[in-house]
This record gives structure tokens, sequence and C-alpha cells, in this order.
């Protein structure tokens, strides 16, 4: 068996994404290669070959390859599907655009967003927000499946494996990247981070929400995060998003600050190790699942905290 | 421009699915049930664009059991023209709804699909995208904003770092995002007109697509329960239960 691993990366590094996934492609078992397909992408090929377990990379350099369109993409790697058995790409936003083409060109129903591998054909996902978990079985020749990286663990940068390049298929593409405007930040990358604190809609305002969450992030080196209400009011940016239709986080500590804790939000962090609530409300849901809950007002609660730590 | 909408029926989204004893599924008998909340912004958006001169009609479609007639109508209440439903009681995966939405694209020439970018129920996350690979068309996936541009469709789409825009050359697949727009409630004299409507049924095999699944249930079951913890007094305590707890 061999499974292809697409790397999510942004040329110049790779995102820890792929390390989880290739930790789902080793569960699922077969030789393991990792695509990275980029623009000047040199040094993600090179640390995509020291992950652990790792074949092969295959480095494809193009333009069409700076932002990941999902339509070069699918042209890449669906004539490389003949070589493999399985395709594997991290649940971020990059690989939910692209696995779905590549799942329909080569007539196979994905399976999305695993949280474990049973064994070469079956899996479990997160359906209903994580109110639910499904077993499910693919009748398909092929696999093709996107990876929630909070339940896997990265492999290890011990490895050695040996980078080829591959030519990228001939554009012009029907889709044609124009701009980005990506949130720069000192942060912890919030998919990532071992510690978050997330603002919801008490917050009440943007000016609130950086003056009261962000010194507290600051001082425990936490990624940023926040519930949609939040989020939709402009209170804070949307890759900030945590919850079903967002990012999903597993971080080490979770501070939820003025979050009721909508199913929606809880389906992004209940698997967090320890969860704080900070909320007026004490009849708020998150309550029902904080390892530590705090009732009061926030304005008062979280500067005192972030002067204490 | 014609634009092609199609709309989910699923669990309510403010209602808790429950998981059957017998681990087979959720249960959802007698349980409220409503339109897709990403397939209500992708109706929205579609009205916007008539609204605005942009389209000339909008067809909606659903693939999924008699009563997803209902979920149309809502669709028409808010101001679709009509209706196409594929009826089935399989439960459809997204490849197979995909191949269906391929085939009415075919008959109806639509210069637009706008779908959501996934169904609260499953999850999945697939079929804008599988069917924009079906179609050989481009795609703008999670878009929270959508402009005609020349003859070009200029898409913004929500990545995990902040934002992405995209020009799309046409015809083309869209998949909404939470921002996009706030769908509007359809007015009670919208609902009366929406009755006069005409909504075809069709069948799965009126397209010719198999819609046997390819993924087969081994079983669904509760996630890990969370015990709620322990109120602390104040920051003080806080600080020192997260201490002994190696957390800070």
């Amino acid at each position: 068996m061999a499974v292809l691993v697409l790397a999510e990366h942004n040329n110049a590094a790779l995102n820890d994404a792929t390390a989880k996934t290739v930790a789902a492609a080793q569960a699922f078992g077969g030789d393991i290669d990792v695509l990275v397909a980029g623009h000047n992408a040199k040094a993600a090929a090179d640390a995509a070959a020291k992950l652990a377990g790792v074949r092969k990379v295959i480095h494809v350099e193009g333009e069409a390859f700076s932002h990941a369109l999902a339509e070069a993409v699918e042209a890449l790697v669906v004539p490389m599907m003949s070589g493999y058995d399985a395709f594997f790409a991290p649940a971020t936003t990059t690989g939910k655009n692209v696995a779905p083409r590549i799942a329909a060109k080569l007539d196979v129903m994905q399976i999305s967003e695993i949280t474990k591998v049973i064994d070469a054909s079956t899996f479990e996902r997160p359906i209903y927000a994580g109110n639910a978990i499904a077993t499910v079985k693919s009748a398909d020749a092929k696999k093709v499946v996107t990876v929630r990286g909070t339940a896997f663990q990265a492999v290890a940068s011990t490895g050695s494996a040996s980078v080829e390049t591959a030519a990228a298929p001939a554009g012009p593409f029907k889709a044609t990247f124009v701009s980005e405007e990506l949130q720069k930040s000192d942060r912890p990358e919030l998919a990532s981070a071992k510690r978050v604190v997330s603002g919801g809609r008490a917050l009440a305002s943007a000016e609130q929400f950086n003056q009261y969450i962000l010194p507290l992030a600051d001082k425990l080196g936490a990624g940023v995060g926040a519930s949609r209400a939040a989020v939709d009011a402009g209170y804070a940016p949307n890759d900030f998003q945590v919850g079903q239709t967002g990012k999903v986080v597993a971080p080490e500590l979770y501070i939820a600050i003025g979050i009721s804790g909508a199913i929606q939000h809880l389906a992004g962090m209940k698997d967090s190790k320890i969860i704080v609530a900070i909320n007026k409300d004490e009849e708020a849901p998150i309550f029902q699942i904080a390892d530590f809950a705090l009732v009061g007002d926030l304005f008062k609660i979280v500067p005192e905290l972030t002067s204490k730590l | 421009m014609k634009v092609l909408v199609p709309v989910k029926r699923v669990i309510d989204p403010n209602v808790r699915p429950r998981v059957k004893a017998d681990g087979t599924g959720v249960d959802l008998a007698n349980i409220k049930m409503a339109m897709n909340p990403f397939c209500e912004i992708a109706v929205e958006e579609a009205v916007r664009m008539k609204e605005k001169g942009v389209v000339t009609e909008i067809v909606l479609v659903s693939v999924g059991p008699a009563q997803a007639q209902e979920t149309i109508r809502i669709g028409l209440a808010m101001g679709g023209d009509r209706g196409i439903l594929v009826q089935t009681d399989v439960a459809v995966e997204p490849l197979a709804v995909a191949k269906i939405l391929a085939k009415i694209v075919e008959a109806e020439q639509p210069g637009l699909v706008i779908t959501g970018k996934q169904a609260i129920d499953d999850d999945a996350n697939q079929t804008g995208q599988m069917l924009a690979a079906l179609l050989d068309w481009p795609q703008g996936s999670f878009a929270s904003a959508v402009a005609m541009d020349g003859d070009k469709l200029k898409v913004t789409r929500e990545v995990d770092g902040g934002l992405q825009t995209v020009s799309l050359s046409l015809p083309a697949v869209v998949t909404t995002d939470l921002r996009l727009n706030e769908p509007r409630y359809a007015s009670l004299p919208n609902i009366m007109k929406a009755k006069k409507k005409v909504i075809d049924t069709k069948s799965p095999a009126d397209y010719g697509v198999d819609v046997t699944p390819r993924l087969s249930v081994v079983k669904v079951a509760e996630p890990k329960k969370r015990e709620a913890g322990e109120k602390v007094a104040d920051v003080d305590t806080l600080i020192a239960k997260l201490k002994s707890a190696g957390a800070i």
C-alpha cells in the first residue's frame, strides 16, 4: 500500500498539520510520500523530508501552487493517484478546498475530518458538531481522507527522506489568485497553540476584545480565539473563530471569556485538556464542560488575572 | 444569468442531536427540521444578486425525502423562482448529490451554482467542490464576499490565516461561509406567494445516478462526556488551581 499526503505549508515553512496528517497515514499503513506543491517552496520540501516515516517527498514548483489553488492541485494530484491507494490531506481550509475535487475525479466518497484510523477502510469521524462519533467503512478501492489535526500526535522531525521533483501541470486554470489579507501576529498559531484564550460576545466591542483578551494571551504565550458571535459582530477577525465551522483546537489550556458555550462553539474546543470559563451568567452552558468556572464580571476578572500571572 | 442553489433539509441548528440507543445513528424522529444554515446563506446571496440585476432566475434543488419540499418552499419564500425535488429516502452522500447536481446543471445551464460550505448534520464539506470538479468548473469555497468583475466573479474566501481573494471564470461554483450575508426571514405575503411557485419532483434514476452509499455506518456513538469541574471563588484560587494542575 502507498499513501500520498498533501503538505500544508506557506512555501517558506511546513505547517504542523502536515506532521499530524503523516501520523494518521502511518496508522493507515503502507509507504508514505509527501507532496509539496508550492512556489519557491524548497524550504518546505526539505522540512517535509525530515518527517519521520516518510518514504519520499515529491516537490512540484509552479506559480499556481503559491496559494494552493484547488483547480491546479486537482490537476496535479489526480494523475499521480494511479500509484497510490489513498490520499490524505489535513482538514485545514486548504485540504478541505482541494480534497473533494480529487475524490470526485477518482469517483471516491471522501471521508472528512477523521479522528481515528480503525483499519485500512474504517475510520472514526465526528458528525453533528461533534455530538456524535460515526465509525464508517469505505467500500471504495482508493480512499480520500481529510485529517483532524487535534486527534493525531505530530510525527517527529527525525527522518531523512529523499526529495524528488516532478513537473507541474500546464495551466492556465479557470481560477486565479488575486490577493490575500493574512493576519500578521507573533502569537502562536491558533490551531496548534498549547494555550488558547478566547473571547465572546460579552466583550461587546473590537476595542475591548483587544484591550482585555490580547494582554492575557500575551502573558500566557497563548493563541487567540473567538466565538462565532464575536466574529459575526466584528470584534475579532474570521480566522479567530473556534467551532463546528471554524477551527478545531485542543490545547493544554483553553480559557473561554464571555463565551456562553453554544454547541457549535463547544464542537471546536471540548477536547482541550483544561478548560477555564469566565462568565457572569451562572447558567451559561460553557460551565457544564469547564474544569474551572469563575462566575463574575470579566472586565474586572481578566485584568486581575493578567496582572497576577 | 441563471443561478442554481441546492438546499438541504437538516436537524434544526438549535436542537441538540441525540444518538440512538442502538448506535445506528442520530434520532431524527419527531425532531424539528430546518434548512441547513449555510444553504440559507446561499439562497440569500442568490436573491441579493437578483435584486442587483445580475441574476435573472433562481432555481432551488433539494435531494432528499418528500418533506424536503418544505425546505424548497422556504427558499422560494425567500425569493427563489422555482424548485426541483429529487426525491429519495436514501441518505444520499455528497458524491451522489454532486453527480445529480451535475446532471441538473447540464439540463438547466446555470451560470453559477451557490452551495452551503457544509451541512450541519454530516459536517462533510464536500458537495460544492465535488460538483465543481465533475463539471471542470472553478470554485470559490468558504466565500465571505462575492462580486462580479467584468466577465469574472471575484470571491473572497475565509481561509485559516485570514482572507484570500480569487478570480473565477464563469460558470463557477461558490460555497458560502457564515459572513457572506445575513439571511432574511420570509414575509407572510412571500410565504403565500411561494405556495404557487412550481416544484418539479424527480428521482435519482431520472438522472441516471446510483445513490447507493459508498460508506457504511458501522456505528454511531456518543462522544466522551466531559463533566463539569469546580467553581472557583476568585482569581487567586483559579491561579492556584491552574498551577497545581500544571497548566501554567
